[in-house]
């Protein structure tokens, strides 16, 4: 400690080398491997060599291209469907939770405690052909009386909504628990509407929540497998998919490393757009 | 609950109208809130019940009868033990070693200044956001280009790599309410560093550090993606459970998943009445 004493500014670097070390080795230098195997070109049999094959890209996409806005479809109606649930929840926890607050927040976080997969399983139980969901939804019209829930993109985004919901829900009750009841009690005060009130001081109070809340769970989702694999069938296949059967069943790793680089991409770019849109500041907090 | 005080007494201005529309609102949104609450519940219901299923064939999808056989010897099926086995040293390793490296970020990022702070949130940050198999694949083709055997040991490496990022965010929060005035009496009371950090700044952000465990505990148990991308033919209790969804999943999958809820549920329980009791009455 003498010599941390004499100095100490090094005692910031000297703690943060062993983390930053593991974080540099281990998710920065492996991205860029991720972006040399997506230019390899070869097989298991013959080898990879590397030789700007750009040639990935372009195949990856215009052949998987259908996969790719169905991620983006799925992910985005699948993130619009958590904000219209949660909105309202953390709204009633936060302002009417009083003391049981933070029991009520330990439901919305309770579904993590379930292993993903369990979880998931779960809903192909409640989904299924000769359950009730299906048996009263046939009952009242909704859904054809041959008809199913399992195995169609309803079921895949009804799986990505509940498996992603707590990262919408957590961020928005943070928001909306800091906000202040007495400033919409002062905008009613002063003659605003209940709706009015929560247009225009609530909700833009809330909207750090709603942005957190919202790429949380856009992003997770459009790369998420698990839903549209023990939910779905093929033809609900996501891009997340085709990427896990390349690289651990087919061993097209050029073409894999290729896909996770456009989706990196793509999303890098949507939050961008969106940040651009809703306001960078509070992103950093 | 549903009866939970207004942070402020309601207001009643305006028409017998008026107020049952109010009326009508609140109760709306309580009821709402309960029926999320109950669409959030209700697979955790279906795992456990479906634990005590005495299921006809493979398939444990339908109710088919109550037994409580599979409680008895949970890790009955072949291969499951062991792969809960190696999901719980998997955890304890890499919640330790993330645990460790992530507080002493977050307590670098908190107490001091230094250049290269907003490039040390960043690189903290973005494995946050990344999505997981994007995770997943990068760490592969690192390993892959390097000739890695894959393994448990890179198991171990991909899950510290995840979990850092966790603890640092949550050490942190936890640190940032910290007050330093405690530490400056210690040493005014002759205190070295060592001991005023034993005894008084370890015990102060315990908390912080125990919670930001527990969390990396709980995600490294749970991982499927990235452990599916770096595993090699080492098993883990998500790998077991996705396999044993190709051909029917033994009702002692939910069993085990029942256990690890009740245990997490206990712990969190207990850290809710932890906070009731530190915090003083209405300051929640």
């Amino acid at each position: 400690m003498s010599f941390l004493h004499r100095h100490s500014w090094l005692t910031p670097y000297l703690l943060l080398a062993p983390g930053i070390a593991f974080l540099v080795l281990f998710f920065v230098v492996p991205l860029y491997y991720l972006g040399y195997t997506s230019l390899q070109e070869g097989t298991v049999q013959v080898g990879y060599t590397f030789n700007w094959a750009w040639d990935n890209y372009t195949s990856a996409f215009s052949t998987y291209r259908e996969q790719f806005f169905r991620s983006l479809q799925y992910a985005g109606i699948a993130t619009i469907l958590a904000l219209l649930i949660s909105y309202p929840l953390t709204y009633w926890i936060a302002f009417r939770g009083g003391r049981w607050k933070n029991l009520l927040l330990l439901f919305i976080i309770a579904p993590f405690f379930v292993t993903y997969l369990i979880r998931t399983l779960a809903w192909q139980n409640i989904l299924a052909d000769d359950g009730f969901v299906v048996g009263v939804l046939q009952a009242l019209g909704i859904v054809a009386d041959d008809g199913r829930l399992l195995a169609t993109s309803t079921a895949v985004i009804a799986g990505i909504t509940y498996n992603f919901l707590p990262f919408m829900a957590l961020p928005l009750y943070v928001a909306l628990e800091q906000i202040d009841p007495r400033l919409i009690e002062a905008a009613k005060d002063l003659y605003s509407s209940s709706t009015k009130a929560f247009l225009r001081v609530t909700l833009p109070l809330s909207m750090p929540g709603v942005i957190a809340g919202t790429l949380l769970t856009f992003i997770p989702a459009a790369g998420d497998f698990i839903n549209a694999e023990l939910l779905g069938t093929p033809n609900q296949a996501m891009i997340g998919n085709v990427i896990q059967s390349k690289f651990l069943e087919i061993t097209d790793y050029g073409q894999a490393a290729a896909m996770s680089v456009i989706l990196m991409a793509v999303i890098l770019l949507l939050i961008a757009v969106y940040t651009r849109i809703l306001g960078t500041e509070r992103m950093a907090g | 609950m549903t009866t939970a005080a207004e942070p402020l007494p309601r207001r009643h201005r305006g028409s017998a109208a008026t107020r049952l529309w109010a009326f009508v609102r609140h109760h709306t949104l309580t009821f709402f809130g309960v029926l999320a609450l109950a669409y959030l519940m209700l697979p955790i219901v279906v795992v456990i019940v479906f634990s005590f299923n005495d299921p006809a064939g493979r398939y444990n999808y339908t109710w088919e009868g109550f037994t409580t056989e599979h409680w008895t010897n949970p890790f009955g099926p072949p291969f499951l033990g062991d792969a809960v086995k190696t999901s719980i040293e998997v955890a304890l390793i890499a919640t330790l070693v993330a645990t460790v490296l992530g507080t002493l970020v977050a307590m670098a990022l908190v107490r001091y200044h230094f250049r290269g702070r907003g490039a040390t949130n960043f690189l903290i940050f973005v494995p946050l956001t990344a999505p997981e198999i994007v995770l997943g694949a990068s760490l592969l083709t690192l390993f892959l280009n390097l000739g890695t055997a894959l393994g448990f040991w890179t198991i171990v490496l991909a899950h510290i790599m995840f979990c850092i990022s966790f603890v640092v965010v949550t050490v942190r929060a936890r640190l940032v309410g910290f007050d330093r005035h405690v530490e400056e009496a210690a040493a005014d009371l002759g205190a070295n560093e060592w001991v005023t950090f034993l005894r008084i700044t370890l015990p102060l952000i315990a908390p912080g550090i125990l919670a930001g465990a527990l969390l990396a505990f709980s995600l490294s148990i749970d991982d499927f993606v990235i452990t599916s991308f770096n595993s090699g033919t080492t098993t883990t209790f998500p790998l077991f459970v996705w396999s044993a969804a190709q051909r029917g999943v033994p009702a002692e999958v939910n069993v085990i998943g029942t256990m690890i809820f009740g245990v997490a549920i206990v712990l969190m329980l207990a850290n809710v009445l932890w906070q009731y009791r530190r915090t003083p009455k209405g300051a929640v």
